[in-house]
């Protein structure tokens, strides 16, 4: 089995985010880098797949070369290779994005054959565009479910579930396919020391995805594109306090009859 | 009693909240062995603490003679401890790969302690206790401050927060990390600076899961890669010393909001531990394939000199530092300021090391402390020689003669920020005439030369010149300087034209400081210290004198420059500069004279104080700073032949010529912890006048002969088992009785080596230690501990071995 | 912002085999403030019975389609449906919920027809309108960071594509309301777009769920085991809801992931939510925002939930939550 796990490298940042002077971008000094939560599930997922049905798994970011640490990260927890789509840092639009996943994608394909599964996390934890997977897939071809909290592969079939208002969905798509992860799909592992150490012993591919973006191929029109990063208003009620300890039962009982949920 | 935290309680984002929270109870430094130790004790005492155990490995030949050193340091400290074969270490850590380490260090009372809680446990007691008022997620703003015109300081008068102001008479700044910045509000200095410690949580592995517990297995220490393994529960912590120096602004540490994990819990950069994982997966195979579940770049305090910063800032009176304290000494540091701002002076221990006011004003800069942090962060769990010299920073501070020593080849010490002498290579010539030899063993060789061996012999034979430039010099001018340095001294301050040698003590009666008061004029008194009390010293002033503006006091350590010229032949070469009468009749032991030098050619105006360090007769001169290279080449000029003159290290001025004398040095000899009558100071009679401490001094001398006395020792044997001879480096080495006992007196002051050297003109290495009044009758015979072997020494007495009658200084 | 003459929205219909997801109607509640003329789309058979609960929210026409393909949901056919119907109807802005579903399906739309689509928008701003953006442009607000920023962001000309946020705005019927008037949409589907139709599903048992549920009892790190929960179970079946947790709660093992509100977990939008033991991370903070009341149990006057929180009780909940319940049970019995 052949398997694709595509991630973006995002800051982890606290509860406040800054944003830079100009205004256009989140202010990453201090900050830690990882993959969107989604995606460390797709990534364990894919390890998941692979120690199950044998074959290797590959995965691949687009971002700057800084990049290369989300791919160790996910080498060092059981992922077989790795390639970069290397640019110089600045955010790319989801159709840019997703143009750039699909060339480099079929290059792969038509090298090393066809990846039985493609997986994306359900959104990036950072622009949360809920798009570049489905692009891709539209774009190959190939059936495409997002929000995945279930997936085994039997028989050429992918078995997605999800969660929907009215309880478990499942599907079942042939492969190839491509899946969007949802978090709680697997507790993802954490890498081991030794398979950091492998980690840094792996050669990271680099594919240019200038090629698929530019030119003829860009396209007419892509989008959104950012004016300008700001926090949300806040939320400025006045906390009521209804007392300290449980002596406060009883003026949290009359609120609940005020609400009329009693 | 207000306590503010910018953070949420009980976990307000600084480093305790990430720490790993054990202790090691030894190490070489006194302050920071005891009061680890005595903070482990109080831990335990609120059940807050675990005895883990904890073993440092050794996996090189200079590590497992490290751990003899330490060895010597747990038997000071009173620290039960153990040496262990690699197979021993297995059997406590059967996890350990016995085959890649040489022995271990096993401490039993190596303890895990719970710090948040128990800063819960204090906080609440200060409730209770003094109604304590706490307001976390309370920000400081501003710390206000007002002009005390008497001293030239600032004087704190509020904390402005971002939920209002509050006036205060004193505040304690304990801001970890931040420190610094919270210091700067006010105008004063805490000289730290937040560096990255890494930690790695691998698990969960079974062999700890299934001990059910937070510990069981004892800490491991890797001494030799810098790092540590530490239980926690199903996972073991790893932590390291070993990665680049990583430092930071406190004001580029994330907010508790802006933080991923807390203020201090920084993102780890994997690249920088990678050499650690895989020196810990040799140690310990099984934490390579366990999972690294939190691993931060968690941020501790690192100061220029490793050392803590207690006690009162010297730029603002009553703002006070508690800063730069790790767990393992958090309890014992919090009661040393309690204590400091309570009494005066900490009480339960001498804390000279740690005070905040040792630093000169280059060592507070920013440029200053990271450089510094960054120089010894890997030396955490590094083989630190006692005399071991600083790479970076150096030349801050130089004397008028630092040229002509550089061209003379001088080796310099660094003291503080000034650098000294320690012995010149061109004097390579005298070891050789004397016939000494380098040392045996590397360590007793290193940061050592046989020239200082020559030197002192000729400055005993001939005569030597030392720079003594690192004078610090603090004049006391006013109506009042006078009654003013009276109240500092124990002794009488003297005549014009005299100088009194005298003891500063604290409100209990020990040492704060031991150095000479020189008497200048009716209104002028001439403070003389040393270079490593400088700073402590003025700040001790500044707190003391008058408000009402009747003294005032001015720093001329760079204005004036001091030779000191001894030796048999100092007289006649002094002679060749002057014609003032140089006998005892015309310049006195103890008195300053102000004479013309003719410099060649140059007229230098100079003040000769007659005094001895050394042991042999002669003066220092004190000049103006510019007229410095004139009077040295007038020496020099005149100096070789037929006097013998050659400019002499301060290896001979503090150390050997000083122990052979028995003279005693402040910071080793002269601590709080000792008063006069211990020390052998004291006079017949004390003076009427009132004098800090005098009360204190009053009361131990109605107790009359005092338990414990400061004696000079010499070792009788130095050959060590494998038959080499070892040299005692003065390393707080117990002295032992002939059963290899310890020795306590009531007060459980241990009896060690508080300075150790070679008396070349005795022919024997000279140890200073305090022994109790029946071991130090002369001739008892006792034992000393070096490296973990025992050696014969015997008691000379309370003074030295060499001119016990002063013959040579009469001369 | 004042709605645009002479423009379109043409608004996806979310349903569940003929049950409409709620936040449609936030939708078509701010597809009026984009255009006077609001048209809707209902993809299957099962649909067409929704009609009527259109009119009152202003939709003009509805497009109705129906093929084999689309008795049930499936991302690929819906995708394909809306693609057809904006080359068919060239609407100006289609607009969605941003829910799993709406999300899905515009993003299969766009990739189709090769246009941008942004998720999550709180607010649009069309060119020639009050709001500024240049030519036929859009400027959008959307959310980022799952709530935690807010992103200004322009759209290029032609057809937007765009989805609301989730309970950026109240659903509100409009002051007239629309025909509603049901127009047969007909398009030809390829059969293999079957192939990502769901296939089977395991109902929900019936009861409440976290995303429903009218009172969720929440928990954080300060609960401090699984067995902690009791109380809190105790306290929601009391008032017939639910309990939930935050995502150190689930880090730690003591519940399961599908009780996780937040930013990753779900997003709740209760009459109350109890918030105990919870210190208020964004990430949870952008899943129980929506919440009508918050009442935060906490030991911490100054945590985050707590000046965030409408009522906030100070004190240990493990004394709070069971006095509340206790409470609630003597007035009952009263």
């Amino acid at each position: 089995m052949r398997i694709l796990v595509c991630v973006k490298r995002v800051p982890a940042p606290g509860s406040k985010i800054n944003i830079t002077a100009d205004g256009t971008a989140v202010d990453t000094t201090n900050l830690g880098f990882t993959v969107s939560p989604h995606e460390e599930c797709a990534v364990e997922a894919a390890v998941q797949l692979i120690e199950g049905h044998g074959g290797d798994a590959t995965v691949l970011t687009l971002g700057a070369v800084e990049a290369g640490e989300q791919l160790r990260y996910a080498v060092s927890v059981g992922i077989q290779r790795a390639v970069l789509l290397p640019t110089a840092g600045e955010e790319w639009d989801p159709q840019r994005t997703a143009r750039a996943i699909t060339s480099a994608i079929r290059q792969m394909e038509s090298a090393d054959g066809p990846f039985d599964a493609i997986l994306f996390g359900n959104e990036s934890a950072d622009s949360g565009g809920f798009q570049v997977g489905i692009r891709v897939a539209h774009a190959l071809g190939r059936p495409m479910v997002n929000g995945a909290k279930g997936l085994s592969i039997d028989d050429g079939i992918a078995r997605v579930q999800r969660e929907a208002d009215a309880g478990r969905e499942t599907y079942e798509l042939p492969l190839p396919a491509v899946i969007g992860v949802k978090e709680g799909i697997n507790l993802p592992r954490y890498p081991t020391m030794r398979g950091r150490l492998a980690s840094k012993k792996v050669e990271v591919a680099s594919i240019d995805p200038a090629d698929a973006t530019s030119g003829p191929m860009a396209g007419a029109v892509t989008g959104p594109t950012t004016i300008a990063l700001r926090p949300p208003p806040e939320r400025t009620s006045e906390t009521v306090i209804l007392g300290t300890g449980p002596d406060a039962a009883v003026a949290v009982v009359d609120v609940l009859d005020e609400i009329g949920v009693l | 009693m207000v306590l503010l935290d910018k953070g949420p309680l009980p976990n307000p984002g600084g480093s305790t909240g990430h720490a790993s929270n054990f202790i090691f109870p030894v190490d070489h430094n006194k302050e920071m062995a005891l009061l680890g130790v005595q903070s482990a004790d109080q831990y335990r005492e609120l059940d807050r603490s675990v005895d883990a155990g904890g073993i440092e490995v050794a996996r090189t030949p200079e590590r497992m003679d490290e751990l003899q050193r330490r060895m010597t340091s747990a038997t000071a400290w009173g620290v039960e401890a153990h040496l262990l074969t690699p197979a021993e270490v297995h059997e406590l850590v059967p996890f350990v790969n016995p085959d890649v380490i040489l022995g271990g260090f096993y401490c039993p009372s190596v303890s895990v302690v719970d710090s948040l809680d128990t800063g819960t446990l204090f906080r609440n007691e200060a409730i209770e206790t003094a109604g304590l008022q706490v307001f976390p997620n309370t920000e400081v703003l501003d710390i206000e401050t007002t002009d005390e015109p008497a001293t030239g300081l600032q004087r704190v008068t509020a904390v402005v927060t971002d939920k209002g102001r509050i006036e205060a008479e004193h505040v304690v700044i304990a801001c970890g990390v931040w420190s610094n910045r919270i210091a700067n509000m006010a105008g004063a200095t805490i000289p730290l600076v937040p560096a990255v410690h890494q930690m790695a949580d691998v698990g969960p592995i079974d062999v700890l899961a299934q001990t059910n517990n937070e510990i069981a297995y004892p800490i491991v220490r890797d001494m030799d890669t810098f790092c540590y393994e530490r239980q926690s529960s199903g996972s073991m912590e790893v932590g390291s010393y070993a990665h680049r120096p990583i430092l930071h602004h406190p004001d580029s540490i994330p907010s508790n909001d802006e933080a991923a994990l807390s203020p201090t819990e920084m993102p780890f950069t994997p690249d920088d531990f990678d050499p650690q994982m895989e020196q810990a997966i040799e140690l310990m195979d099984m934490l390579g394939d366990a999972e690294i579940k939190y691993a931060i770049n968690g941020l501790l305090s690192l100061t220029p000199d490793a050392m803590p910063c207690l006690g009162e800032t010297v730029e603002v009176r009553n703002l006070w530092s508690a800063a730069a304290v790790w767990v393992k000494e958090g309890p014992g540091m919090a009661q040393v300021v309690a204590e400091w701002m309570t009494f005066g002076s900490p009480r339960v221990i001498d804390a000279h090391g740690a005070d905040i006011a040792r630093f000169y004003p280059e060592e507070r800069s920013d440029e200053h402390i990271w450089a510094r942090a960054a120089e010894h962060f890997n030396k955490t769990y590094g083989i630190v020689h006692p005399a071991e010299q600083w790479e970076t920073r150096r030349e801050l501070t130089v004397s008028p003669y630092f040229s002509r020593q550089q061209d003379l080849g001088a080796f310099f010490f660094q003291a503080r920020t000034w650098e000294r002498p320690q012995w010149y290579a061109s004097n390579a010539d005298l070891a050789e005439r004397y016939g000494v030899t380098e040392r045996e063993v590397e360590w007793d060789n290193r940061w050592w030369s046989p020239i200082t061996v020559g030197e002192h012999l000729n400055l005993r034979e001939h005569c030597g010149m030392v720079d003594l430039s690192a004078f610090q010099l603090f004049e006391l001018t006013g109506p009042g300087a006078v009654e003013f340095a009276d109240h500092l001294s124990v002794n009488k301050i003297g005549p014009v034209g005299r100088a009194t040698y005298t003891p500063w003590l604290t409100p209990d009666g020990g040492f704060h400081s031991d150095l000479t008061m020189h008497r200048l004029a009716d209104d002028t008194v001439m403070v003389v210290t040393g270079v490593f009390d400088g700073g402590r010293d003025l700040h001790w002033i500044r707190k003391h004198m008058p408000r009402d503006g009747s003294v005032t006091v001015t720093d001329r350590s760079r204005e004036i420059s001091t030779l000191g010229l001894w030796g048999p032949n100092a007289p006649a070469l002094l002679a060749t500069l002057t014609d003032h009468d140089l006998t005892q009749e015309g310049s006195p032991y103890g008195s300053i004279v102000d004479v013309m030098l003719d410099c060649g050619g140059t007229d230098v105006a100079a003040k000769l104080f007659r005094i001895s360090y050394v042991g042999d007769t002669g003066w220092e001169i004190y000049v103006d700073w510019d007229d410095g290279p004139a009077l040295w080449d007038a020496l020099m000029a005149n100096g070789r032949d037929p006097f013998g003159l050659r400019p002499t290290g301060a290896g001979v001025y503090s150390t050997s010529g000083r122990i052979e004398k028995g003279y005693r040095l402040q910071g080793a000899e002269l601590e709080s912890e000792y008063d006069p009558l211990e020390a052998g100071l004291a006079r017949p009679r004390v003076k009427a006048a009132d004098f800090i401490g005098k009360e204190a001094y009053l009361r131990a001398r109605e107790q009359g002969e005092p338990e414990v006395l400061m004696c000079t020792l010499t070792v009788e044997d130095a050959t060590d088992s494998r038959g080499r001879t070892r040299w005692l480096q003065g390393g707080n080495e117990p002295i032992l009785t002939l059963d290899g006992a310890t020795i306590h007196d009531s007060h459980g002051r241990v009896s060690r080596v508080t300075t150790a050297g070679y008396g070349p003109s005795v022919g024997k290495q000279i140890l200073m230690a305090y022994l109790p009044r029946a071991l130090a009758e002369p001739g008892t015979d006792l034992r000393v501990m070096y490296m973990n072997e025992t050696f014969p020494v015997k008691v000379v007495g309370t003074g030295g071995p060499f001119d016990p009658d002063d013959t040579r200084l009469k001369s | 912002m004042a709605p645009v003459a002479n423009r379109t929205v043409l608004a996806v219909v979310e349903h569940d085999r003929g049950t409409v997801a709620p936040t449609t109607f936030e939708a078509l509640t701010v597809a009026r403030t984009v255009s006077d003329r609001v048209d809707a789309l209902t993809i299957g058979a099962t649909a067409d019975a929704i009609a009527g609960d259109l009119a009152a929210y202003g939709v003009a026409s509805v497009h109705q389609v129906h093929d084999d393909v689309l008795t049930d949901y499936g991302p690929e056919a819906w995708g394909e449906v809306v693609a057809h119907a904006v080359r068919a109807l060239a609407p100006d802005v289609v607009m969605a919920s941003g829910t799993d579903r709406g999300n899905e399906v515009l993003a299969q739309a766009a990739a189709r027809l090769d246009l941008p689509f942004a998720a999550n928008c709180t607010e649009l701003r069309t060119g020639g309108g009050d709001g500024g953006g240049d030519g036929d442009g859009v400027e959008v607000t959307r959310i980022r960071w799952g709530g935690s920023l807010l992103e200004d962001a322009t759209l290029p000309g032609g057809i937007t594509i765009v989805t609301i946020a989730p309970h950026a705005v109240e659903a509100g019927p409009a002051a007239t309301p629309g025909a509603a008037e049901p127009v047969p949409f007909t398009v030809r589907l390829d059969r293999s777009l079957g192939r990502s139709v769901v296939r089977g599903r395991v109902e929900r048992e019936a009861g409440v769920t976290l995303a429903t549920a009218p009172v969720v009892v929440g928990g954080g790190r300060g609960v401090g085991s699984a067995e902690a929960f009791a109380p809190l179970e105790e306290l929601a079946a009391e008032l017939g809801g639910v309990v939930g947790c935050s995502r150190a709660v689930t880090n730690n093992g003591w519940r399961n992931h599908a009780d996780q509100v937040g930013q990753t977990g779900t997003r709740i939008a209760p009459e109350v939510y109890f918030a105990c033991g919870i210190s208020g991370a964004i990430q949870h903070w952008v899943g129980a925002m929506a919440s009508k009341h918050i009442i935060a149990v906490n030991t911490d006057r100054q945590a985050n939930i707590v000046t965030r929180a409408g009522y906030a009780v100070i004190g240990d909940l493990h004394e709070v939550v069971p006095a509340i319940t206790a409470e609630i049970r003597r007035r009952r019995r009263d």
